[in-house]
C-alpha cells in the first residue's frame, strides 16, 4: 500500500464532511467502547492483569533475541520452516519464492495486519498468482478495492448498503442473481463463494496473535474460523509475523488473550482461538504439507533499541483507535497507511518516514484516552511526544510553529517584559471586545476562529491587578 | 524579595501561586479566586512575580530545550515554598508528571525537580485532599455541569474532588455530562493546527452540554473553557461558562467568559 499520510489534514476534513462514514465511527463508542467497558467492569483483576501483560512483555522485548532462536529451534523441531525477513521487499520476496516453489495457482488469506505492512496482496497478484481475503471485512474490501481502516474490524467504514451493491456486484458470476439485504443473506452469500476458494487453494496465509517460543506454536484468534480453515486447508501453509509477536510460554499467552478480547470487541474470548503447530504429521487427519513461518522485522529491531521499545508491545487490540477523538471523526483511511488512530500514529512515522507521516503524531489532543485503555500500558502521548521531539531536532515541524514558539518562549523566560508586553495588550482586547464579549474573527489567530469564537480577556492582567492591590493594602 | 501577600500567622502552611498563563491574560478573577479558597483554607499566599508559562507548549512540541528554561524558571521562583497551588490541572499535570521526566538524566536537578514535584497540586485537589475542606461557604442558584479536562482527570485522578465540593454550594445543582471523559478538542497547539478536527470535537462537547440542560458549565481548566465558551458562543447559545473556582469561592457574580455587554 502507498502511504498517503502527508495529506492527512486533506483527507480527515474530508473525512469529516462525509454522513456515512461519520454514522459508522458513531457506533465505536456504542459498540466496543461500551463493550469494553461491560467486560472491564465483570473483571476485578482487569488492571492487574495489564500489569502482568506489561510486564511479560517487557521481558519479552528485554531478551527478544532469545525467545525468537527458541521459538525458531522448535518450528523446525516440528518440521516447520523459518524465514527472517529484515524488510516488506524481502518478506515479499520469501512468500513469492514458497509460492512458485509449491507449484501454487491459488492463495487464501486469513486476516493478518503484518501482511498488510508488507503489501503482500498487491505482490501476490502481480506475480501471478490469485488471491482471495477469507476474513469477511477483508473480503469486503477486496471486492471494493479499499484498505482496511481498522486493525480489528476492517471494514468498519462501509455500510450494509454499500455491501449490497458489492456483493450484488461481484457475485453475479458465481450465480448469486439476488441483491440480498439482510445481514445474514449477505454472511451466507459470502460463505458460499469462499468456501470454493478454501477447497481450491494451494496456499493459505495467515499472521499470528502470538508465537509461543517454547513450543513453536502460533495462535490466531478469529470469529470467523477463516483463519482455521486457512491454516488446515491448503497443502501449504505460510504465517507471516512480525518479531515482536513472540511470548515465551503458553501460559503467557493465555495471559494475553484474557485481554486481547475484551479490550478489542468486548468479548471474553473470540468465538475462535487456535493453536498450529507445524506441518501436517502422520498420525494427523488433516494439515498443510509444508508449515513456513516469515518472521519480519521492518524497523522493529531499531524501535526496540530506542525510546519507543514500549510500542512493541502492542498486541494489536485496536482499543486505542476506539476511544480516540480524532480516530473516532477522522476514520482509518485519514491515517494514510496501513495503521491508524494513535497506535498507527506511533508505528507509521517508523515505518514508512517522519517526513511522509508528519502530521499524524501532531494530530493528537495527547489527552491520554488511548494510555488508559490499552491493555499492555503503552504510554502512547508520550511516545508521540518523542516522535515530536524527533521532528523538532531534525527541524521538520512547520517554520511558522517554530517561530511562533520560540517567540512566546523566549517573551515567557522574561518575567518582567512579559508583564510589560501583556498587561496594555490585554487591556486593549479587553476594551475591544468588552461589548460582545467573545471575537469572531481574530488576527493571527484564524486557526481558532475558524471553528469558534475567541472569549475576550476580561481586562488586564492578573499580575498587573494582584500589584495593584498589594500597593493598595500597603 | 516577594511581597508578603498575606498578613496571616506564620504558623500557617505558605502556598506559591501559580496563575498559569492563561488565568493571568485572559480571566484574572480566577486567580483572585484561587487567593480567596487557598485564604479560607488555612494558608498563607504569595504570587511569585517572575512567572509566567509552565512550558507545556514547548514540551508538546518536542522543544524540550526551552521547556527545560521555562521549567528552571518555575523551580526558582516556586521552591521556597511549602506548596505550590495552580487553577489548572493542565499546568499543574506538567509540573508533577513532567518535569521529573524532563531531568531524568540530570542527578543534579532532578532531586530538586522531584520535591518541587511532591508540593506542587491542582487547586481543587489541593483544597480536598491536602487542606481537608470539606464545604465552601458559597450560592449559586444554577443547574451546571462538569467537563473534567484531560489532564486533570487522567494525569492527575481528579474527578470527585471538585464534585464533593459544588455539593456544597447553596443553590447549586448539578447535571453530569454524557461521555465526559472525552477530551474538548483543545490539546493546545492542536485546536488551530487541525481546527476543522478539533470543531468537530468541540461540537460535540457542546452538545452534550445542552443536553444535560445545564445553564452553566464549569471546568477546573482555562484552556477547555475557552474552547467551549468560544464554541457556545459562535453556536449563539446562551450557556454561561465559568472556572470552578469563581463558583466555589463565590466570585461568580460577574460576567462569564466570553458574555459582552449586551
Ligand atoms: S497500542 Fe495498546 S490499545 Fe492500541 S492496539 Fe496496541 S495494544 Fe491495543
Amino acid at each position: 500500500m502507498q502511504p498517503d499520510s502527508r495529506h492527512f489534514k486533506a483527507n480527515a476534513e474530508a473525512a469529516l464532511r462525509e454522513p456515512r462514514l461519520q454514522a459508522a465511527l458513531k457506533q465505536l463508542e456504542l459498540g466496543f467502547v461500551a463493550g469494553r467497558q461491560r467486560c472491564y467492569e465483570a473483571l476485578p483483576e482487569f488492571e492487574s492483569l495489564r500489569d502482568r501483560a506489561r510486564d511479560i512483555l517487557d521481558h519479552t522485548l528485554e531478551n527478544l533475541d532469545a525467545y525468537l532462536v527458541e521459538y525458531e529451534s522448535r518450528v523446525i523441531e516440528s518440521g516447520g520452516q523459518v524465514h527472517w525477513a529484515s524488510t516488506p521487499v524481502q518478506a515479499r520476496e520469501i512468500v513469492i519464492d514458497i509460492c512458485r516453489a509449491a507449484k501454487a495457482r491459488s492463495v487464501i488469506r486469513g486476516k493478518s495486519m503484518v501482511g498488510e505492512e508488507i503489501g503482500i496482496n498487491d505482490a501476490l497478484e502481480a506475480a501471478g498468482f490469485e488471491v482471495t481475503e477469507t476474513d469477511l471485512g477483508e473480503y469486503i474490501l477486496q471486492l471494493a478495492g479499499e484498505p482496511p481502516s481498522h486493525i480489528v474490524a476492517p471494514a468498519i467504514h462501509k455500510t450494509r448498503e454499500e455491501i449490497s451493491d458489492l456483493f450484488f456486484e461481484h457475485h453475479r458470476e458465481h450465480g448469486f442473481t439476488q441483491r440480498q439485504t439482510e445481514r445474514s443473506a449477505l454472511v451466507a452469500e459470502a460463505r458460499q463463494v469462499l468456501r470454493e476458494k478454501f477447497l481450491g487453494a494451494d496456499v493459505g496465509m495467515t499472521g499470528a496473535n502470538f508465537l509461543i517460543a517454547e513450543t513453536g506454536s502460533n495462535v490466531i484468534v478469529t470469529n470467523e474460523g477463516n483463519g482455521d480453515l486457512s491454516s488446515t486447508l491448503p497443502r501449504v501453509q505460510i504465517v507471516t509475523a512480525a518479531i515482536d509477536k513472540v511470548v515465551p510460554t503458553l501460559e503467557d499467552a493465555s495471559l494475553l488473550l484474557r485481554l486481547l478480547g475484551r479490550s478489542a470487541t468486548g468479548q471474553e474470548i473470540t468465538a475462535y482461538t487456535t493453536f498450529t503447530t507445524g506441518p501436517k504429521r502422520a498420525r494427523d487427519a488433516d494439515g498443510p504439507g509444508e508449515y513456513h513461518v516469515v518472521l519480519i522485522d521492518n524497523h522493529r529491531s531499531e524501535m526496540l533499541g530506542s525510546e519507543l521499545r514500549p510500542m512493541l508491545r502492542c498486541i494489536r487490540c485496536g482499543a486505542c483507535m476506539n476511544h480516540c477523538p480524532v480516530y473516532g471523526r477522522v476514520g482509518g483511511h485519514a491515517y494514510g497507511w496501513v495503521y491508524p488512530g494513535p497506535m498507527g500514529s506511533v508505528l507509521t512515522p517508523i515505518m514508512v518516514g517522519l517526513d511522509e507521516a508528519g502530521h499524524l503524531p501532531n494530530a493528537c489532543t495527547l489527552n491520554g484516552r488511548c494510555e488508559t485503555v490499552c491493555p499492555v500500558k503503552i504510554p502512547l502521548p508520550t511516545l508521540l511526544r518523542s516522535l515530536r521531539r524527533r521532528q523538532h531536532l531534525q527541524r521538520q515541524n512547520s517554520r511558522l510553529a517554530r517561530i511562533a514558539l520560540s517567540l512566546w518562549t523566549w517573551v515567557a523566560l522574561r518575567p518582567r517584559l512579559y508583564q510589560a508586553l501583556t498587561r496594555p495588550a490585554m487591556s486593549l482586547l479587553s476594551r475591544l471586545g468588552a461589548k460582545s464579549g467573545s471575537f469572531r474573527r481574530m488576527l493571527l489567530a484564524s486557526g481558532w476562529t475558524r471553528v469558534r469564537d475567541l472569549p475576550a480577556p476580561q481586562g488586564s492582567t492578573f499580575q498587573a491587578r494582584w500589584q495593584q492591590r498589594q500597593r493598595g493594602r500597603k | 524579595m516577594e511581597i508578603p501577600d498575606t498578613n496571616s500567622p506564620s504558623d500557617q502552611p505558605h502556598v506559591g501561586l501559580f496563575v498559569t498563563c492563561l488565568v493571568d491574560l485572559f480571566r484574572p478573577s480566577v486567580g483572585f479566586a484561587a487567593v480567596e479558597l487557598l485564604q479560607r483554607a488555612g494558608c498563607r499566599v504569595t504570587v511569585p512575580r517572575a512567572q509566567t508559562c509552565c512550558g507545556q507548549p514547548a514540551f508538546n512540541s518536542g522543544d524540550d530545550w526551552h521547556a527545560k528554561q521555562i521549567a528552571m524558571q518555575v523551580l526558582d521562583a516556586f521552591e521556597e515554598f511549602d506548596y505550590v497551588v495552580g487553577p489548572s490541572g493542565s499546568c499543574m499535570g506538567t509540573i508533577r508528571c513532567h518535569y521529573p521526566e524532563m531531568f531524568a538524566d540530570d542527578s543534579r536537578l532532578l532531586p530538586r525537580f522531584e520535591a518541587l514535584c511532591a508540593k506542587s497540586h491542582e487547586l481543587v485537589s489541593f483544597l480536598v485532599d491536602v487542606r481537608g475542606v470539606e464545604a465552601v461557604e458559597a450560592s449559586f442558584d444554577h443547574c451546571v455541569t462538569y467537563h473534567d479536562s484531560c489532564s486533570a482527570l487522567r494525569e492527575l485522578g481528579i474527578k470527585a474532588q471538585p464534585r464533593k465540593l459544588l455539593a456544597t454550594v447553596a443553590g447549586l445543582h448539578i447535571s453530569e455530562l454524557q461521555g465526559t471523559d472525552i477530551c474538548c478538542g483543545f490539546g493546545g497547539t492542536f485546536c488551530v493546527k487541525y481546527p476543522e478536527i478539533s470543531g468537530s470535537m468541540v461540537a460535540d462537547k457542546v452538545a452534550a452540554v445542552a443536553a444535560s440542560g445545564a445553564d452553566t458549565l464549569l471546568s477546573g481548566d482555562l484552556g477547555c473553557l475557552l474552547n467551549l465558551s468560544g464554541k457556545l458562543r459562535r453556536e449563539g447559545k446562551s450557556t454561561r461558562v465559568y472556572h470552578v473556582a469563581e463558583v466555589l469561592a463565590n466570585m461568580a457574580d460577574g460576567k462569564s467568559i466570553g458574555e459582552g455587554d449586551d
